[in-house]
This record gives structure tokens, C-alpha cells and sequence, in this order.
């Protein structure tokens, strides 16, 4: 069975705070839900299935459920870091599919800015497998994506102005986005004058860290039809989880490679056919392996490819996270995937801002990578269609 | 040159399973896990081959001696720098560990290191690598 054609992301509303002392996650978490609900023409009655990740404050799930008023025949909590709200997408599609649920609401909200914290260092927590080798050495996430930073320099020759592009092509969609933390345009001097943060990573290779956060309303494509908005359909999808296997460590490519293939298999297409595409970027080098491993480029090409502005949109030959993406926009809760949703559901609709907006974009992509890429990580792959 | 700065190692997690990894740690070496089934060796070590899902597996100890697969300088982590590295052992598998005792600029993906230990929190034996003296 395939998901493809089977479901519409009917509302999608990003929170237009970067900081918020004053209001509880969870009170993030319902701003988000109202603000995707009312951008699809529906109401909290309406909401028959429920997805959120490990975000959500107390017992998760069933904490937002309550919290929310919800009454809800489905419910689906998979948690693979900020590459969660792409599987929810893609879980939603299945249920509503399956005649599981019809109006289906996915939340994220957070506030590590007002709370100082960021970043997931690997805790000591009990009963954990990896920890007691791990922990001894804080491969905080970070210098755990370094870690494959720096691997892909030695085995393709990748260069620190390369990924300073990726930073480059951010910025300048950030300055159109009244709402991005980091509005001013940098350059690759720039950003390899800004402080070396774990090496060959500098500070301006890292993404923010905001407050806020985001939800999407995904439904039947009979209500989709119904409501006064363009139809976004989900056309395909994949999932992947990559980790150390056993000790045969390769950081040279990210779960991608895995999710990447299936979701183009199910779509249809293929990655030439793409206008617009949303790619998780935690770090600069996020961007690059997943460009290489959806198939934009070759293995290894990934630092010629992002260089000279080709991500910039109205520049380059694929415009990627035309809101600025988490490297100068916002990173709610250290978790990026659904604000990557919301992007390419305003590409589809033709509603982003007119300076990067895709003209007649009718394709986009989204991938997240959640967890650490250089220990163990979820992918997530979701194709997009204007119907 | 730098010298890579030190910084302290917590305490290890012990239990049942583990006991005997850091026991040979103490006695100053490192042990890995290998699979009686598949002759395979596994890192991070498990009861079980997480190749082959057999649970005839054994703690062997390892040469102490491998190659640089990556590392990175966590200048921002915490109060002292420090250096975190991936490093594949002779024995064919690629444990997370820190570097000590090297200059900084020197380092580099493919170099000679061999196991030390160093007292964490408490004084028990945690493995770190250093650049090898001998080739
Ligand atoms: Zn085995």
C-alpha cells in the first residue's frame, strides 16, 4: 500500500516568537495547534489523531492530549529527534489512509532559549546501552557532528568554504524573513573569521537556538478539497536509522542514503524533478551529506555543489530553506524538522516570501536528520506535490 | 604547538555485565567483545553479536593499538577543551574515545594511537588513546 495522493497538509502555522520566557511549553505547544488549525479553515473539534515527540512536556502524549482538550481515535508519538515531525507526517498519511483518523494535528514547541539550555549531551542516565562507553568522552551533539565534518573533509577534500556556503545561501534567505533570528547577510570570510567551535566546525556553522515552534494539520484529501486552500499533497516518504553498527563506523553518509530512495521510489520521481527542497540543517555539513545522499549530487560532491550560491534561491540551481532554515532562522526545542514541513508547504502554495518564493513550485522535498549524526541518527525523507 | 588539555573523566556506569570491562581496565587493559558464532568482533560491547544476534559471545582483550577514523577539538563543550575521536581498533571495530597527550595541530585522521587509561571520577580506569611512540 502506498501513502501517495492518500493525505493533504491542509494547515501549517510557524510560532513567530524566537523567545519566550513567559509562556510554558505546553501553552508553545497549543499556540502552534490553534495557528495550524485556523491556516486550514478547522477547529480543535475537528482533530481526530494526535502526533507529537519528545518535546512534549510530561507524559508526552498523553500530557498534550489532555492539555489540548483532544478527542482522538489515533495517537503516534515516534520520537527520532527533530527528524520526528517528517515521520508524523508520513505515520498520519498511513492512518488516515487506513481509515484511522481523518484530521490529523502534529505539534512541536520549545524553550531551551529561555530555559539556557541546548545542545543533547548523552547524560548519564541509567539503562542506557551505549552510555557506559560513550558518556566517559561528552560527545555532546556538537562535536558529534564534527565528528562526520571532519571525516568528510579527509575522504572528499571537502573544504571549510565550502559549508560556509551553506551558511552564506541561509542568510541571504533569512534578511526577507522578518521573523529570522539572524537577518544580516555573512560571507565565507565571515564565517570562517567566527570562532572555531569543534573543529573544523566554526560558530557559524551551528544553527540557533530559539525558542517557539510549529505544528501541521494533515487530513483526508476529501476535507483537503473541501477547505479554501491550495491542495499539498504527501507523494511519498521514507524513514531510516543509523547508528555505529556494531562498530563498523562510517560517517561518511548520513541515513538519507536509506530514506532518500524509498520516498522518491514511492513519489515517482526523481531528485531532478525537485524545485525546492527543505534539508535539515543543525550544522552546515547536515546539509551537504544529505544533499549527496538524496542523489542532488554524487558521494563527495556535496562541498562543490552547496558552493557559489547554489542554494540561493533566484541564484542557484536548488533553492534549500527559503525561510533561512535553522541556521539563521529558528530551531525550536533544538529540533528542526517540522519548521522544515512548514517551508515547503508555503513553496507549494506559493505562499513564501515573493523575494524566494519558487515560481510555479510544484515539488519539494523535505529531510530531517534527528539525534547525533556521527553516533546514531533517524532520517526522514517526505515528498511534496501541488495538486 | 598545543598540548591537548585534560579534563576530569566522570565516574564509569558498572553493573553485572560490564563488571569485568572495567576490572581489566583497572589492570590497564581494554577489552572488546567477540562472537564465538560469527567470529566477528563488536564494539560498543553487548551480551550479545549485534552482526549475527547470537548470544555466544566473549570478552577478548584488544591489541590497545588503532587508527585515527576522525576526532574533533570540543573547544566549547565544557570548561577545558578536549579532544573526541573516533578511533578503529586493529581488531577491525570504531569505539568513541577522547585523545590525550598529543600536540593538537598534529593530530590527524589516520595516525598511529594506542590505549592509556586514565582515573575517572572515583580512581576507576577509563580508556583514552595517545599518539603511538612506535610505528
Ligand atoms: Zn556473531
Amino acid at each position: 500500500m502506498t501513502i501517495k495522493r492518500k493525505a493533504c497538509i491542509a494547515g501549517a502555522w510557524e510560532h513567530p516568537l524566537r523567545k519566550a520566557p513567559d509562556k510554558s511549553t505546553a501553552q508553545l505547544h497549543y499556540e502552534c495547534a490553534r495557528g495550524a488549525l485556523a491556516d486550514a479553515g478547522l477547529d480543535f473539534k475537528d482533530v481526530d489523531g494526535y502526533f507529537c515527540a519528545g518535546d512534549a512536556p510530561g507524559f508526552g502524549m498523553l500530557s498534550m492530549v489532555d492539555y489540548l482538550g483532544l478527542r482522538v481515535r489515533h495517537v503516534d508519538s515516534t520520537e527520532t529527534g527533530g527528524s520526528s515531525y517528517l515521520s508524523h507526517v508520513s505515520h498520519a498519511a498511513h492512518a488516515i489512509a487506513t481509515g484511522h483518523c481523518d484530521v490529523a494535528l502534529v505539534t512541536l514547541a520549545g524553550r531551551p532559549r529561555a530555559e539556557a539550555s541546548s545542545g543533547v549531551a548523552a547524560a548519564a542516565r541509567p539503562n542506557v546501552p551505549e552510555v557506559p562507553f560513550e558518556a566517559p568522552y561528552a560527545p555532546v551533539t556538537l562535536n558529534a557532528y564534527a565528528l562526520a565534518a571532519m571525516r568528510h573533509m579527509h575522504e572528499f577534500g571537502t573544504t571549510a568554504e565550502q559549508l560556509a556556503w551553506v551558511k552564506v545561501a541561509a542568510s541571504h534567505h533569512a534578511r526577507h524573513n522578518p521573523h529570522a533570528m539572524l537577518r544580516e547577510v555573512v560571507t565565507v570570510e565571515d564565517v570562517l573569521a567566527s570562532p572555531l567551535v569543534s573543529d573544523p566546525l566554526h560558530k557559524l556553522d551551528c544553527c540557533v537556538v530559539s525558542d517557539g515552534g510549529g505544528a501541521l494539520v494533515v487530513v483526508r484529501p476529501e476535507i483537503a478539497r473541501s477547505l479554501q486552500r491550495p491542495l499539498v499533497s504527501v507523494l511519498g516518504a521514507g524513514e531510516a536509522v543509523k547508528g555505529q553498527a556494531g562498530g563498523r563506523v562510517d560517517l561518511t553518509y548520513s541515513g538519507a542514503a536509506w530514506s532518500g530512495p524509498k520516498a522518491f521510489e514511492e513519489a515517482g520521481v526523481s531528485p531532478h524533478d525537485i524545485r525546492y527542497a527543505s534539508i535539515y540543517d543543525s550544522f552546515t555539513i547536515t546539509v551537504v551529506m544529505q544533499l549527496e545522499d538524496l542523489g542532488f549530487c554524487a558521494k563527495g560532491e556535496g562541498g562543490r555543489f552547496v558552493a557559489d550560491g547554489n542554494l540561493i534561491a533566484g541564484v542557484g540551481r536548488l533553492p534549500v530553506n527559503t525561510d533561512g532554515g535553522g541556521l539563521c532562522n529558528n530551531h525550536p526545542s533544538n529540533r528542526g524538522g517540522i519548521t522544515k514541513v512548514i517551508e515547503a508547504v508555503r513553496q507549494l502554495r506559493g505562499e513564501a516570501h515573493p523575494l524566494v518564493q519558487v515560481p510555479g513550485c510544484e515539488l519539494a522535498l523535505v529531510n530531517g536528520i534527528g539525534g547525533l549524526l556521527g553516533t546514531r541518527h533517524g532520517s526522514a525523507t517526505l515528498i511534496l506535490g501541488r495538486d | 604547538m598545543t598540548m591537548i588539555p585534560e579534563r576530569p573523566l566522570p565516574a564509569p556506569i558498572v553493573d553485572v555485565f560490564t563488571a569485568p570491562f572495567w576490572q581489566a581496565a583497572s589492570e590497564g587493559v581494554l577489552l572488546i567483545r567477540r562472537c564465538k558464532a560469527c567470529g566477528e568482533a563488536h564494539w560498543y560491547p553487548r551480551p550479545f553479536c549485534p552482526h549475527c544476534a547470537s548470544d555466544d559471545t566473549q570478552w577478548v582483550p584488544a591489541s590497545g593499538r588503532g587508527t585515527i577514523y576522525s576526532f574533533t577539538v570540543a573547544r566549547k563543550a565544557g570548561p577545558v577543551p578536549y579532544v573526541l575521536a573516533y578511533v578503529t581498533l586493529d581488531e577491525g571495530v570504531t569505539m568513541l574515545t577522547n585523545l590525550v597527550d598529543g600536540e593538537v595541530e598534529a593530530l590527524h585522521i589516520g595516525q598511529r594511537v594506542q590505549v592509556t587509561f586514565r582515573a575517572g571520577e572515583g580512581g576507576a580506569a577509563i580508556a583514552v588513546f595517545t599518539p603511538c611512540t612506535t610505528p
